[in-house]
């Protein structure tokens, strides 16, 4: 050791997992309904036809029931839009199930990385009406930039469970969360801090699916048959669907947890994220293949350990196809067992790499894998990998988590079941 | 003149508690708005924000802001509010 080299290397362990997902809040509620094979989506027109008349997409994934804001004090709800406070409820919910002492959250060794695709949609929608009818800002309360300003979650969460050390605002759309537990993973790992919470959040507007129709990334086959999309690798596949939801791990370093006895949930091994600069819109299989190495490498373990990838295929043509060989570049033919959550929850965008990673660790727990949902027959552009169209037992070790996200940017972690 | 105060108050407590979720039973005039009632600074600019509405009027930095900050409590709203209609 010298000047500029870490200090120490420690071991990292998830502690604590929350959950408010088109389900409902919490962890157990996503789990059952995605055990009992349930599909969130649902018909939107008639609520998004007030906002914008020409949406392709009318499928979308809402929360099955509205946030009682009443959950959250009101000096803290004040600066916060419906992609905060759904961050708040599943922070909550973490930091209880972990248990983490409060003496450790205003140390300064403790703190918050999380993201979501922008601040809130709905306040900047409501902002820039005011604004465009009125010419005047005079109206507008003060809270309103605090729900807007794109580290909002992040600074949210800090404030309101006393976080004093680390924060940082992972916004990078569908990547958001992944990136947030890799950011938080190598702060603890590198002993900068003892725990972290970390994940994303992003909520369900009907100008977020405008969005993806505008890239012609929106299902819109499927308008009258909601539960039938979105497809992950499916041959019928034609796009995704936007959800709501927010996701929260607590990261801690293996000697926090250990000597205050925490569960430990699973341990985290390996990071990486890159960008392809190719394209805006999408990662090709070559830059995916390259993240996943390197976070192998990162990882330290070999290849031929990884028993399972829960996959980022949000049902959209280009983007499954390319997951699947940049899967099969790395891994040879059907290697393991590969599936995704989106055909049960829609793609909470910058919640997505959480909300699927807790689901899995849940079900790795109790041995078991989740099958892709609305995969009927496998695409000839998605084969060479095991698709898993049924539960499956699991008894492995080592697995990963892919999100892929706009602009470009790859996200992968490398797990071990504890 | 009795009847216009009463409304004033009336008005005022209505803000309070539908913007700040305050319990109307706290709301003695001389109750403190951060001490006794736990507002806050960013409290105090929405406050602002919704008298305006709640009276239609306009609360001017340059005229009102001395004023504004010397607010300790409710009555002090009180007295700011009838202060400024008569002033209208």
């Amino acid at each position: 050791m010298g000047p500029g080299k870490a200090v120490s290397m420690n071991r990292v362990f998830i502690t604590g997992m929350g959950a408010i997902s088109p389900f409902g809040s919490g962890v157990d509620v996503l789990v059952d309904a995605i055990k009992n094979n349930k599909s969130a989506m649902r018909n939107m027109t008639a609520e998004w036809q007030k906002h914008l008349s020409d949406l392709e997409c009318n499928v979308g994934a809402p929360l099955s029931e509205a946030i009682n804001k009443k959950d959250i004090p009101r000096t803290f709800r004040r600066t916060m839009g419906p992609t905060a406070q759904m961050a708040y409820l599943a922070a909550k919910e973490a930091l209880s199930a972990s248990g983490i002492p409060d003496e450790l959250k205003n140390s300064g060794r403790m703190g918050v990385v999380f993201g979501s695709t922008t601040g809130s949609v709905e306040a900047m929608s409501d902002f820039f009406k005011n604004y465009f009818e009125n010419s005047s800002m005079k109206n507008i309360g003060s809270g309103t930039f605090f729900k807007i300003m794109s580290h909002t979650v992040a600074a949210n969460l800090a404030h309101a469970f006393g976080l004093s050390g680390r924060m940082f605002s992972t916004d990078s759309s569908c990547t958001s969360s992944t990136q947030a537990i890799g950011l938080a993973f190598e702060s603890v790992r590198s002993g900068i801090q003892d725990a972290i919470i970390c994940g994303g959040s992003d909520e369900l507007h009907p100008l977020v699916s405008g969005s993806f129709d505008l890239v012609y990334a929106s299902s819109y086959k499927y308008n009258d048959r909601p539960e039938m999309t979105p497809r992950p690798f499916d041959k019928d596949r034609d796009g995704t669907v936007c959800g709501s939801g927010a996701g929260c791990l607590v990261l801690e370093s293996e000697s926090s947890a250990r000597e205050r006895g925490a569960n430990c949930i699973a341990e985290i091994l390996g990071f990486a994220s890159f960008v392809d600069p190719g394209s805006m819109a999408q990662s090709n299989s070559d830059t995916i293949a390259r993240c996943i190495e390197s976070a192998l490498k990162d990882a330290d373990i070999d290849k031929k350990q990884i028993c399972y990838a829960n996959a980022h295929a949000t049902g959209t043509l280009q983007g499954d196809a390319a997951e699947a060989e940049g899967l099969r570049k790395v891994f040879g033919d059907e290697a393991f067992p590969v599936s995704s959550l989106k055909g049960y929850m829609g793609h909470t965008a910058g919640a997505s790499g959480v909300l699927e990673l807790s689901a899995c660790l849940r079900a790795i727990t109790e041995k078991t894998l989740i099958p892709t949902r609305n995969l009927d027959k496998p695409a000839e552009d998605c084969k060479g990998i095991a698709h898993l169209l049924q539960p499956s037992p699991f008894n492995g070790e080592f697995f990963i988590k892919n999100s892929f996200g706009f602009g470009g940017t790859n996200a992968v972690l490398i797990l071990r079941r504890c | 003149m009795e009847s216009s105060h009463n409304n004033v108050e009336e008005k005022v407590k209505i803000v309070l508690v539908d913007e700040f979720e305050l319990d109307e039973a706290e709301l003695s005039p001389d109750a403190t708005l951060y001490d006794d009632l736990g507002l806050d600074s960013l409290d105090s600019v929405d406050l602002v924000v919704a008298l305006e509405k709640a009276f239609n009027f306009k609360i001017s930095r340059e005229k009102d802001e001395e004023t504004i900050r010397a607010i300790r409590t409710i009555n002090d709203i009180y007295d700011f509010i009838n202060a400024k209609q008569a002033d209208i």
